[in-house]
């Protein structure tokens, strides 16, 4: 009867999946029913539900990765017709169809698309990307930051590891140790701490070593990917500054 | 690579401006000469280098040692990088495959130049006197006159772009604005430069540089390869 009216609109994605992390790619087309202000989560969380492809054929579920749903936690970084982004906040609106799923395969992938992101805390401890204030006693209220200073600082404390700047990265591969531009942002934030400062060297030594920032080549993809608008390169130029003075006041006192 | 690499990646970039950098444009200027003072100019342009004291030294610690220790370990930097301009095709990412594939092309071609010239003079088959002369007969070839733009220009670009990430590579240009105007000032030294280049080019295909070429003939032009 009114059976061409109440056809449902859907949206068509097309999604790169593997079932183990030694397995052979492969691409599944799937088409979800639209819903107003869907965002590609709750596409995937449809999928979840129902999973069956565009064909009619069953299939297992997609498996992702998510947590916060307010892109602030990073899990659910993906690439989303070809940038890396977070999928909670990528709304169907406005992508082009179909939409292309991808694992961030610069990272190992553990399934379908979801990563092993262990590599980006790993560099967080390599840089001690913390401000060591415990001790045996209290050792009081430390140093205050100027008000001028936080305000570029907070922007590098909003980084939430999700990876998009590695993905981005043409420096960050397995022919590289490059630890990638996130940590390197983060050395500069921990080092503005006036507290943190205490142990700049320590941080920046880290980074003159092997795998550290002589790895970045200067693309700047990172910059234009950082889903929190982070300048890394600012971070990454001004670390570049930092470590050469390091070097050179390490020479001198030899 | 194993051991650190910090030291290694900071020589690199050092050497790629001092001191190749500055014989880069000492021999652009040189070949300039060609242009603006013709076959005089330039043989007096040659005679005041050759008149260097200590030239084997300079020639081994300024421009041998450092070009072999740059493009050698620049193509195994060429050789970790991707190139993902596809996914990516932001400009400064451009540049960054750019300076990639510029100095791949820019090491062979060194050592077709490198063979054509300085090791034509060492073996004897030429001298700096007919140098002039010999560059005439390589460069109206058609194929290498083509091989030779081509070069140069990558070569060129190799070296301005260079400029600007040496300039962020030690901290130099930290900003946004600080690398917006280095990059306009990098990107006039590439248009300045290689008009330096191509305008000698022309000039030593004027017949000006063959007035001696039939002599130089007698013991057969060099050709590619
Ligand atoms: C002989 C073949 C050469 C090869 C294979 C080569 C390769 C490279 C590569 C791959 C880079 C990029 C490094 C990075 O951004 O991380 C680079 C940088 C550079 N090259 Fe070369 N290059 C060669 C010759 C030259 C020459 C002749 C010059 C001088 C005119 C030069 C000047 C520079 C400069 C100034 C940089 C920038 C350094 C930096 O990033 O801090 N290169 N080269
Ligand atoms: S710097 Fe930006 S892109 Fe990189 S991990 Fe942090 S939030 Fe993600
Ligand atoms: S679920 Fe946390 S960023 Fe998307």
């Amino acid at each position: 009867m009114a059976e061409t009216a109440t056809k449902q609109r859907t949206v068509k994605f097309i999604i790169t999946r593997r079932e183990r992390p030694d397995a052979a790619p492969y691409t599944e087309e799937f088409e979800v029913p639209y819903r107003p202000n869907m965002n590609v989560i709750s596409a995937l969380m449809e999928i979840q539900r129902n999973p069956v492809k565009a064909d009619g054929g069953k299939t297992a579920p997609v498996c992702w990765e998510s947590n916060c749903l307010e892109e602030v936690c990073g899990a659910c970084s993906m690439v989303i017709n070809g940038k890396p982004r977070q999928a909670c906040s990528a709304l169907v609106d406005k992508l082009e169809q179909p939409i292309r799923l991808e694992p961030m395969s610069t990272f190992p992938v553990v399934r379908d698309l979801v990563i092993n992101r262990e590599r980006m805390f790993q560099a967080l401890k390599k840089v001690k990307a913390w401000i060591p204030i415990d001790g045996t006693y209290d050792l009081g209220p430390g140093p205050r930051m100027a008000e001028s200073k936080r305000q570029w600082a907070y922007e590098l404390s909003k980084c939430m590891t999700c990876g998009v700047c590695l993905e981005a990265c043409p420096n960050v591969n397995d022919r590289s140790t490059f630890i990638g531009p996130a940590p390197i942002s983060q050395v500069r934030l921990f080092n503005a701490h006036p507290t943190g400062e205490m142990n700049a060297h320590e941080r920046l030594e880290a980074l003159m070593d092997d795998g550290g920032i002589e790895g970045c080549g200067n693309s700047q993809n990172c910059v234009r990917s950082c889903p929190k608008g982070i300048p890394l390169t600012t971070s990454i130029a001004a670390i570049n500054r930092d470590t050469t003075k390091q070097l050179f006041k390490k020479w001198l006192s030899m | 690579m194993s051991g650190n690499s910090y030291l290694p990646r900071k020589l690199h970039s050092l050497l790629g401006v001092i001191p190749l950098g500055l014989f880069f444009i000492e021999h652009a200027l040189t070949n300039y000469s060609a242009f603006e003072g013709g076959r005089e100019g330039f043989l007096d342009s040659v005679h005041g280098l050759h008149k260097l004291p200590l030239i084997f030294f300079l020639e081994m610690f300024v421009i041998w040692l450092p070009i072999l220790f740059h493009g050698v370990y620049g193509l195994y930097i060429a050789y970790q990088s991707n190139l993902n301009t596809g996914r990516f095709s932001y400009g400064r990412n451009w540049a960054f495959a750019l300076q990639r594939i510029t100095g791949v092309i820019t090491f062979i071609f060194v050592i077709w130049h490198v063979w054509n010239t300085r090791v034509q003079v060492a073996l004897g088959h030429t001298t700096y006197d007919e140098i002039g002369n010999h560059m005439h007969q390589i460069v109206t070839q058609p194929l290498n006159f083509t091989l030779y733009v081509i070069a140069v220009i990558a070569a060129v670009f190799h070296f301005s772009n260079g400029l600007w990430a040496f300039l962020v590579s030690w901290g130099i240009t930290v900003g946004p604005r600080a690398q917006r105007v280095s990059s306009n000032i990098c990107m006039g030294i590439f248009v300045i430069v290689s008009v330096l280049f191509l305008l000698s080019l022309f000039a030593f295909r004027s017949d000006e540089f063959a007035s001696a070429a039939a002599a130089g003939a007698a013991f057969g032009p060099v050709t590619f390869g």
